[in-house]
């Protein structure tokens, strides 16, 4: 099901709930989440520990385990929603459509086969039939994109450094070419010049085959060169959303204000303010905004009602009893 | 910067320094058959005065030996060669009352503070242990008022900290629970081994910002051992950047970071994912990693960006880059060797200008 709009927006997430089923009760990790991704655009979702952003990655590749259960909500991929697609179709979609690079490949990658052949088994999964040459052919292009020499492919993973793991991930994330990458926290366990390497390949393969890109993870910085676009979480839900560089020199959400003045540089030094307060409850979050516990602009009215998400301007949203109608129009995302 | 300033004697302050490493290397042994050497440290020598306090970063990528460089410090790893004197006692060589004032007076705080906690004691068990062994309190009641007092220096409310298990907490309030464990034994120094880099950002700050203090406030002086330039930018005052356990430069913070010198700090430095969209990296040059290649001379000539032929025929000396900089590297032959081998006199001209 390919429509000219399903072309320009290969993903759309719309009222996503994803939800742990504990015995004390459900556990609202993603509690209705909508976004969409425009083709070759990059979006990072910045969130602290337990704000719902890995969990999301899960559910869009269709691979959270109970007791995690999606709710509510839909995720358009190309224009079909996945979540109506059974086991086998889900399985074919993923790498072919939306394919995901690991947080640590150090341990997504088999140890006992050659990068070679865990290049060619996602393809083959995939039925895709190719002679040997063609195979062996397909595994150097891929290297070379990433770059990688192509004598890798002959190679275990042990042999490898962290930074060259990472990049085989990616090339076969991109072996199919998808529509959508995920990358989750890709480079969290990786030193500050390999980093930089992996998160700019990253970004190469992804310009060259047009996709569109979800990077996860808490450091702004990375953030800040990777993203055409960012997605601030908190407490399962998308606090504030827009351009890059609206959302550094601009931001409207209070959690968005303290998180950026949190951030050192090495231009000034300064005193480093943290974020008071810790993140809330899941199970029993707070009656209102899930953070006017800890937001020091919190209204009366914060503590009872949760704000709606308000269109501020052009490709900008947030979520906040600060803003009025005067300020944006509440829209349903 | 003038010839007389580089050959000036090794020691320049009349007092003994609280804690110096004097050429200190440490070499790893691997394998049965064919041995594989670890050059893990490589004469560091390097000096923590009695005062003022300071804050020092010991700066690197993983291999750098930063880590080593720390445990020989605390004297959990005993150096192949050259010695760590405290207060003028090789720690290796101490007698038991003096290792007892050691362990007591030279604290640290480890990476994963999850790691540092038996899941099955709460929280006070990890803070009442130390009043205990060094006997610091006569009454239940004064071991409760050092803990109390301990946790509100770190700013934790003791009613939503004590009694709970580790588990309760969050990650930044346990990572400062240690810091209130260390603070609490009045030590001289603290040895913070990436004490945030497992810590979410927004809770970093808090932490650092904690450590500040104790340096400020209740003068203990911080190791610092990081890979994140951005962090030890914002609370050192010196900062030393190892490769492969040698010192490639050192000297004040802003100075090592404004403006690098070695090829390797100027790639750790441009490596630095700024949180400014204006501010995008740039496609800085790195040689090629060539495998396994045996070197001789210069420890980054594989990876060096302006490597020169004379790079391969001797290891490089350190010259003296700046008035508070050292940078090992033949680009600047043109400077004055440093033959001073303690970082004391390079150090000491930088001054500590935190603004508050």
């Amino acid at each position: 099901m390919t429509t000219a709009t399903a072309v320009q927006t290969p993903l759309a997430v719309k009222d996503l709930k994803v939800y742990y089923h504990t015995r004390r009760g459900p556990v609202k990790a993603v509690d209705g989440v909508s976004f969409e991704l425009a083709r070759g655009e990059r979006l990072g979702l910045v969130g602290e520990s337990g704000s719902g952003k890995s969990t999301i990655a899960l559910a869009l590749m269709m691979a959270h385990k109970e007791p995690a259960r999606i709710e509510a909500g839909s995720i358009l991929l190309n224009g079909s929603n996945l979540l109506d697609d059974n086991d086998e179709q889900v399985r074919l979609r993923r790498l072919s459509e939306i394919a995901m690079v690991p947080q640590g490949a150090l341990n997504s990658l088999n140890p006992v086969m050659r990068i070679r052949d865990q290049v060619i088994d996602g393809l083959k999964d995939h039925n895709v039939r190719m002679s040997d040459g063609e195979f062996s052919q397909r595994v150097a292009e891929l290297l070379d994109s990433v770059g990688l020499d192509r004598d890798v492919a002959s190679r275990f993973p042990h042999e490898l450094s962290g930074g060259m793991k990472q990049r085989v991930a990616i090339a076969i994330a991109i072996s199919m070419n998808p529509s959508v990458i995920i990358a989750d926290e890709p480079t969290s366990a990786l030193d500050v010049v390999v980093q930089k390497q992996v998160v700019q390949t990253l970004r190469e393969v992804q310009e060259r085959i047009g996709a569109a890109a979800i990077m996860i993870g808490h450091d702004m910085g990375l953030m800040a060169q990777f993203a055409s676009r960012i997605g601030i979480m908190y407490g399962g839900k998308i606090a504030e959303i827009g351009p890059v560089s609206d959302i550094f020199n601009n931001p409207k959400h209070p959690y968005t204000r303290l998180l950026i003045s949190s951030l050192p540089d090495t231009r000034s030094k300064r005193r480093l303010e943290g974020i008071p307060g810790l993140p809330p409850s899941l199970l029993r979050p707070p009656p209102g905004c899930i953070f006017h516990t800890r937001c020091p602009e919190a209204m009366e009215i914060c503590s009872q009602e949760i704000p709606p998400t308000r269109e501020l301007d052009a490709n900008r949203y947030a979520a906040c009893h600060l803003y009025g109608d005067d300020d944006g129009k509440v829209v349903e995302l | 910067m003038t010839t007389a300033q580089a050959e000036q004697p090794v020691i320049q302050n009349n007092s003994e320094p609280l804690l110096r490493a004097e050429a200190v290397s440490k070499t790893f042994v691997s394998g049965t058959f064919r041995k594989h050497y670890t050059h893990a440290l490589d004469t560091v020598t390097f000096s923590v005065p009695e005062s003022p306090p300071t804050i020092t970063a010991i700066a690197g990528e993983s291999g750098s030996g930063k880590t080593t460089l720390a445990r020989t410090v605390l004297g959990l790893v005993e150096p192949t060669s050259g010695e760590v004197i405290y207060r003028g006692t090789n720690v290796t060589e101490m007698t038991r009352a003096q290792h007892a004032d050691f362990r007591r007076e030279v604290q640290v705080i480890f990476q994963d503070p999850f790691e540092s906690y038996n899941p099955f004691y709460k929280v006070d068990h990890v803070l009442r242990t130390p009043i205990h062994r060094y006997k610091m309190a006569s009454s239940k009641s004064e071991a409760n008022d050092i803990v109390v007092e301990a946790l509100r220096t770190v700013g934790l409310r003791p009613e939503e900290t004590l009694g709970r298990h580790p588990h309760q907490l969050s990650g930044g309030q346990r990572q400062r629970v240690m810091v209130a464990r260390a603070v609490m034994l009045k030590p001289k120094i603290i040895v913070a081994d990436e004490p945030v880099s497992m810590v979410d950002a927004s809770l970093r700050a808090t932490i650092l910002e904690t450590l500040r203090a104790m340096n400020r406030d209740l003068g203990i002086s911080i190791l610092y051992i990081t890979h994140d330039l951005t962090t030890a930018y914002q609370i050192a005052e010196n900062i030393i950047v190892l490769y492969k356990g040698r010192v490639a430069e050192a000297g004040s913070v802003d100075s090592v970071i404004n403006d690098p010198k070695h090829p390797y700090t100027e790639l750790l430095v441009s490596s630095i994912p700024q949180p400014d969209p204006e501010t995008q990296w740039g496609r800085e040059q790195e040689a090629r990693e060539d495998e396994e290649v045996e070197l001789t001379g210069c420890n980054f000539y594989d990876r060096c960006a302006y490597r020169m032929d004379e790079c391969t025929s001797a290891d490089p000396p350190v010259y003296r880059t700046g008035e508070n900089r050292i940078t090992r590297c033949y680009r600047y032959a043109d400077s004055p060797v440093h033959l001073a081998p303690d970082l004391r006199s390079v150090f000491d001209s930088a001054s500590g200008n935190l603004t508050d």
